[in-house]
């Protein structure tokens, strides 16, 4: 087994265990390379058929790309396909900086969906290595009745073994490719040929590393056209992931504020 | 997985594989921890280039001497600013090695990383400082490498500039801790002088320790034995599901040892069911073909139809895992509330997960106090060693034989609260109860009795198959009700669909199966039914268990029609397919049935009617007192 073999043994590992054990969940769908990586996973997890929805939860502010790539992927895929809105921005904290609160009615919308829906259970496909709040995460990380994360006191996970009860009305995220890294995902997503949303790839010099909203995303420097001139690139930039995210920016823990009160 | 330096690759220039072998560095705090290992990455040249300016650039600007622990410090730094997140490994290379260091730090939640990291280690280095000598925490850490199953344990005693290289010195804390170290059953597998500062002992022999003649720490790291590859051991998948999205059944579960591929012959544990794997599925790609080994997430497909659930193991018939309901763990304690004899605890072992009862607790230890040994309670961050009894059969491997299936965790309130090693497997123990107060009914079995006029009792048929055993239970129950009575037919195959489906054709499955036949029957009987129970039962043994359960309820009803004519009839066939093959573990071909020597009654149904033989059925249970002649008295007790 190569390490990318092993890295997808793992999340399938993740995939069943999530089904096996929580009533009713749903796959967090942002459109993204690694969301794009996690549905690919799930249906190799159930072969070929991912037996529970994927939740877009909505802006309206993706790029246009996005959109069309959502519509045809989701048929193709003959996904379940729950696309949910998030509130308007002045229903959101306004302490927050101007991108964060912009990001955080994403949470809002989030909070929306799992009232309506009643899950239990919400994939997501965060990467340790993406941002040190999310190093510290759990594979089934528990999730207080309002959503909140409590860093302070998570559960022992070790063994492959996880917390799967969630209290009643609160619900537990599960991080498929906690353990994957950046690279592992282009590497990955080239050897098993999943599409990829073209913003990713070069164009006039710059190219989307992460993509969010319109609003609050930006291309960074770069002449990589390719997957294989993405992995040199990464190999070589001591450029941080999001660093094309402006929330993360705003304060030092304006990120660590959205991700506790539930924030992906 | 992000490396700090050099990234170990598996392979060497000219194309084998180097074996792989993960250790971890422990010992008393200041006695050299950081310093051997900087001084490990330097001599075996897995430092990345400019590291070591850097490094001797810190110390000068602190206006300190030169320290190899700074590297350590320098990486801490590193990962306290997220920059490399997944540093819990270190790796380098010796001449044949590729060793990955498990990084154990922090000792406030030692136990907890200690642990998590360690229980993957092949092997440890444990450090002592030559002035010190053996510290608390030296045996404390040498308890929980036993704890840990780890055996292979080179001891370096770090420092000996500091002792002026002294022979006898090092002779003295050699033997101490030989001595506690073999009475936890682990055996040095080196001895080590090293001044870790000055590099005497790590990768060189220095004339300052010329009197030693053993390996130094590099050529001792490059004797430790990697552990059995995974693949080598024998073959065990537990399912962690099963998925039918369309006309395929597919058993799927990560092969967490051995490997398999289409066509092996299978056995599905605790039940014993055997089975052939037809197909590997996968997506895109359907049915893989050749062998999958250790760590592949798969699908499987059988040859038959078969009742498999969520925990099972699947493993090959010739070694198969160990079915039991009582097993001794060593366990590492994480939950506020201790852990104590008695306590209902949840139990996974994999998948699978069962409801247990801890039986007794055989030792506590706080690992930092380790003289305070008791047996009452394990605490917080301690550890123990407990026997557990669990309501469901489990499949199971103590540790030394499967690391991946010989280990558990405990949950309490749905939350992990320990986990630990299976050290070892009481094959088919039952399980002990612990205060159980069964419910007494509400109602006096002499109210029943003048209802149904009748006792309870278990009215128990056995007979070769095709015997008559059914037909002849089923007229009973007719009769019974027609007149009144309450008669509840429990019949083999029909219990095994739901009840005992989880248990096979073993003998300790039929027994088993008996048992629980038995259980039930006698509670329905308690309660004033009358349980006719039709059940092959071939074993004497068996059927003397069920009427040691029953005890005076039971009637023993031995329809002893001949094998000739049992055969003839063949109604469901079994005969047939028994006789051509196919049917393994079938009573009535062979001599397994045991005729029972002391029945109730014996009925040979070709030489009499039905409507006969149920004529003295009913003689004989009035005779014995569970049918009444008179209705009238009983009434009168209403």
């Amino acid at each position: 087994m190569d390490h990318l073999d092993q890295l997808e043994a793992q999340s399938i590992y993740i995939f069943r265990e999530a089904f096996a054990r929580l009533k009713k969940i749903a796959l967090l769908w942002s459109l993204g390379k690694d969301s794009n990586v996690m549905i690919w996973l799930a249906r190799k997890a159930f072969f070929g058929k991912m037996p529970f929805p994927a939740l877009h939860v909505d802006t309206g502010k993706k790029f246009p790309e996005m959109y069309r790539f959502r519509d045809y992927y989701g048929k193709e895929w003959d996904l379940d396909l729950r696309v949910e809105p998030c509130p308007p921005i002045d229903a959101v904290d306004p302490t927050l900086p101007p991108a964060a609160r912009s990001a955080a009615r994403k949470t809002e919308g989030l909070k929306m969906a799992l009232g309506k829906y009643g899950f239990d259970g919400l994939i997501a496909g965060i990467r340790r290595d993406e941002e040190a709040t999310r190093a510290k995460e759990r594979v089934f990380s528990p999730r207080g009745l309002e959503g909140n994360w409590d860093v302070r006191d998570q559960p022992p996970e070790f063994w492959d073994h996880f917390n799967a009860s969630p209290p009643q009305g609160a619900h537990l995220r599960i991080h498929p490719i906690l353990h994957w890294t950046e690279a592992d995902i282009w590497a990955y997503t080239k050897r098993e040929n999943i599409p990829i949303i073209p913003l990713y790839l070069s164009k006039d010099g710059k190219r989307y590393r992460s993509l969010g909203d319109q609003d609050i995303t930006n291309p960074v420097a770069s002449t990589a056209s390719t997957i294989d001139e993405i992995l040199i690139e990464l190999e070589q930039t001591k450029v941080p992931e999001r660093s094309g995210r402006a929330l993360d920016h705003e304060t030092e823990d304006a990120f660590e504020r959205l991700r506790v009160a539930g924030y992906l | 997985m992000n490396m700090i330096v050099s990234p170990a690759s598996p392979a060497t220039p000219n194309g084998t594989t180097r074996p792989q072998v993960s250790i971890v560095i422990v010992g008393h705090v200041d006695h050299g921890k950081s310093t051997l290992v900087g001084r490990l990455l330097h001599e075996t040249g897995s430092l990345p280039d400019g590291k070591l300016d850097m490094l001797k650039a810190v110390s000068a600007r602190r206006g300190m001497p030169f320290e190899w622990s700074f590297l350590l410090d320098a990486l801490q730094t590193e990962r306290d600013q997220g920059i490399t997140i997944d540093t819990t490994q270190i790796r380098f290379r010796t001449n044949s090695r590729d060793i990955v260091l498990i990084d154990a730090p922090g000792h406030a939640e030692f136990l907890r990383n200690m642990i998590t990291g360690a229980s993957q280690a092949d092997g440890a280095v444990l450090i002592i400082d030559a002035l010190e000598g053996v510290r608390d925490q030296t045996r404390r850490h040498g308890y929980l490498l036993h704890l840990l199953g780890v055996k292979q344990v080179a001891v370096v005693v770090n420092k000996m500039d500091r002792v002026d290289f002294s022979a006898d010195r090092f002779k003295a804390i050699s033997d101490e801790i030989s001595a506690h170290l073999s009475g936890l059953g682990v055996k040095p597998t080196a001895l080590i002088p090293i001044s870790a500062r000055d590099g005497d002992g790590v990768a060189d022999l220095t004339d300052r320790i010329g009197w030693y003649k053993g390996p130094t720490v590099v050529q001792a790291l490059d004797s430790l034995e990697p552990a059995r590859p995974l693949e080598a051991l024998a073959l065990r998948l537990p399912v962690q599901a099963i998925y039918k999205f369309d006309d395929r059944r597919i058993v799927a579960g990560r092969i967490e040892s051995g490997s398999l591929q289409a066509g092996d012959e299978i056995v599905i544990m605790p039940a014993g069911k055997i089975a052939r794997i037809k197909t590997v599925e996968s997506w895109p790609v359907t049915q893989v073909s050749g062998r999958q080994g250790a760590g592949r997430s798969v699908g499987i497909t059988l040859d038959r139809e078969l009742f498999i659930e969520r925990g099972d193991i699947v493993a090959h018939a010739n070694s198969v895992p160990r079915e039991t309901r009582r097993l001794r763990a060593r366990i590492f304690w994480l939950h506020d509330k201790p852990l104590a004899k008695g306590d209902q605890l949840l139990v996974r072992c994999g998948p699978k997960e069962s409801r247990a009862t801890v039986v007794a607790i055989e030792k506590a230890v706080d690992p930092g106090e380790l003289e305070n040994r008791e047996n009452k309670a394990i605490g917080r961050n301690h550890v123990g060693e407990i026997d557990i009894s669990l309501s469901n059969p489990i499949a199971t491997d103590p540790y030394t034989e499967n690391p991946r299936t010989g280990r558990l965790v405990i949950e309490v309130s749905g939350r992990i609260a320990g986990g630990g090693l299976v050290l070892s497997v009481d094959a088919g123990q039952r399980a002990v109860p612990v205060d159980i107060v069964p419910v007494e009914s509400a109602l006096r079995s002499d109210e029943r009795s003048a209802r149904y006029q009748h006792n309870g009792a278990v009215v128990w048929f056995t007979g070769l198959p095709a015997s008559g055993k059914s037909t002849l239970a089923k007229v009973l129950e007719r009769r019974l009700f027609t007149n009144g009575g309450s008669p509840i037919l429990l019949d083999g195959d029909t219990l095994r669909a739901g009840l005992n489906s989880d248990l096979g054709f073993s003998a300790a499955d039929r027994s088993e199966n008996i048992r629980r036949l038995a259980e039930v029957a006698t509670h329905l009987a308690r309660n004033g039914h009358i349980a006719i129970v039709a059940a092959v039962s071939p074993a004497r043994e068996d059927r003397a268990t069920a009427r040691r359960i029953a005890d005076t309820a039971f009637r023993e009803i031995h329809v002893a029609t001949p094998a000739e004519i049992c055969e003839e009839r063949d109604p469901k066939g079994h005969y047939r397919k028994a006789r051509a093959g196919a049917l393994a573990s079938f009573t009535g071909i062979g001599n397994d049935y045991e005729a029972p020597q002391a029945a109730e009654l014996v009925i040979d149904t070709s030489t009499r009617t039905v409507a006969e033989a149920a004529d003295e059925i009913e003689q004989m249970l009035k005779a014995t007192g569970v049918l009444f002649d008179e209705a009238v008295d009983l009434a009168a007790n209403i």
